[in-house]
């Protein structure tokens, strides 16, 4: 009986959105009286910081500052049309969309500015702290919040912008096959360390080191949440999570979720990543998704490191110890 | 049955709720009283999000029925939370960036502070070891981890710069 040690590593590409009959996005935006911009979208924050990005998306179109910036989603009643959060979209596609309608509100900030300031659209600047300025003129200035509220009660205009961003359905070539299924691709290689305990037929993860290439980091602290918690789902699809029986009869099987298996803080490896930023040519201010793949490498890479261990491989998840010891025993027997 | 009223303390101050038999002191908490930060995870014991201290011991919400803390003295991260700025505790998971959703983050804290109650220079092995209960679905653990390290460090550094 031993504890084997093996090292395993994959990589994987994975596309940022999809492909069904074309994949849109869209945002508006206004400003209230007290110069707040509100951004209403039917995109959902399912918890993974949607609305911290967008909200920085907006704030640095608009050139206010991020306290400024209101995300309100999810009523897909009322809002505008969104095909929703998943397959790493929403970043991408509604971060496009928030920049077109970001642009359009900008303007339309700029002309009330201008005509407040008895200036034209293009002699004006933002100095990045809520003020809107005459170039050269640092005097000549008034605040954004002021402009908001002028905009309503004393020019009665709207400050407002409609912005729509989307990845057309692309058909196969039937001569060559060729398509373009997704706008862009985000890469990711992992390496994996496990130990295998041959008479228990544990597997214990001691790391997992990734690198990542994922486009511009928006926000670079919610990357790194990302891979570190997608991680974690991967060694838990890795090795534990299933709804299947560990052994044959059905009422030793998990009833419900809060049965089913998964790794808690003991069982958690060493979890490092780096971040390499390669910016995509379509996605606002060069993003790629990064959601859905950091689930993705690390379930091969300890199959790998497992089948480097014991010389075995395993091809049907969760890599349950049960199936670590039957393998173990099978090699053993020799080839049947 | 009839309802009853139980009065117990919450965050310092005397509170009634009027109560079916068997109700919890979770849903008390946030369907009476609008202590939301308590939050609501699988209400069978499974994991974590709804711990509260009674009495300064880390409790699960969701299995205590209200009566059970008639006069004992409840404190939820609201109470927890200073008027003015975070918790150290707080402070330490904003900069560690403990959380993504943050449904766990309300009662890995009051387990946290529940275990610098009776720990207050934990290693690393202890807070684990402490977290088994509590389940998070997002950050892997490991920045949880670190944000107690660093709590505890600051709560144990500002102690001793209190005159005693
Ligand atoms: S809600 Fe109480 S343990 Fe899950
Ligand atoms: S931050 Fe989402 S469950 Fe812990």
């Amino acid at each position: 009986m031993a504890r084997l040690r093996g090292t395993g590593i994959a990589a994987v590409n994975y596309p940022t959105g999809m492909n069904l009959g074309g994949d849109p996005s869209q945002a508006l935006i206004h400003a209230t009286t007290s110069g707040s911009f509100v951004v209403s979208l039917s995109a959902t924050d399912l918890g993974q910081g949607l609305k911290t990005v967008i909200g920085q998306i907006a704030a640095e179109t608009l050139g206010v500052e991020f306290g400024e910036i209101v995300i309100d989603t999810a009523d897909t009643d009322t809002g505008p049309h969104d095909m929703g959060t998943f397959a790493s979209r929403a970043t991408h596609r509604v971060g496009n969309a928030v920049i077109a309608a970001a642009t359009e509100a900008r303007q339309a900030l700029l002309e009330v500015a201008a005509e407040e300031l008895e200036a034209a659209v293009d002699d004006l600047e933002g100095d990045g702290h809520g003020n809107l300025l005459v170039k050269g003129v640092p005097t000549r200035s008034v605040r954004i919040a002021e402009i908001a509220s002028m905009a309503q009660f004393k020019y009665g205009r709207t400050i407002a912008g409609r912005g729509a961003y989307m990845k057309p359905k692309s058909l196969v070539d039937p001569e060559t096959g060729a398509m373009d299924p997704d706008s862009t691709e985000a890469h990711a290689c992992t390496v994996a360390e496990v130990e295998v305990d041959t008479e228990t037929g544990v597997v214990t993860v001691l790391s997992i080191r990734s690198a990542y290439e994922v486009g511009r980091q928006v926000n670079p602290a919610l990357v790194q949440g990302q891979i570190a918690g997608g991680a974690w789902m991967g060694m838990s699809h890795a090795l534990y999570e299933t709804t299947a029986p560990y052994y044959p009869a059905v009422d030793h099987s998990p009833r419900d979720f809060s049965e089913y298996l998964m790794p808690g803080p003991l069982e958690m490896p060493e979890i490092e990543c780096v971040v390499l930023e390669m910016p995509s040519s379509n996605g606002p201010y060069g993003v790629k998704g990064i959601g859905e793949m950091t689930a993705n490498s690390p379930i091969p890479a300890i199959a790998n490191a497992i089948y480097h261990a014991t010389g075995v491989r395993f091809d049907d998840l969760p890599i349950t110890p049960e199936k670590i010891l039957r393998g173990l025993d099978a090699k053993r027997s020799g080839p049947s | 049955m009839a309802s009853t009223i139980v009065a117990f303390e919450l965050g310092g101050r005397e509170v009634e709720v009027m109560v079916k038999p068997m109700t919890t002191l979770q849903s008390a908490l946030r369907d009476q009283l609008g202590f939301t930060a308590t939050k609501e995870g699988c209400r069978q014991g499974g994991c974590g999000s709804c711990t509260v201290l009674v009495n300064d011991e880390p409790m699960l919400s969701c299995l205590l029925p209200v009566e059970d803390v008639a006069g004992q003295r409840v404190t939820t991260l609201e109470s927890l939370t200073p008027t003015q700025g975070l918790h150290p505790l707080q402070q330490a998971f904003l900069d560690a960036n403990a959380f993504q959703c943050g449904y766990c983050t309300p009662g890995m804290t009051m387990l946290a502070q529940a275990l610098l109650d009776h720990n207050p220079a934990p290693d690393r092995g202890d807070i684990t070891q402490a977290l088994t209960g509590n389940i998070c679905r997002c950050t892997g653990y490991g920045p949880i981890v670190r944000a107690i390290e660093v709590a505890a460090q600051a709560m144990h550094a500002g102690e001793e710069g209190q005159p005693r």
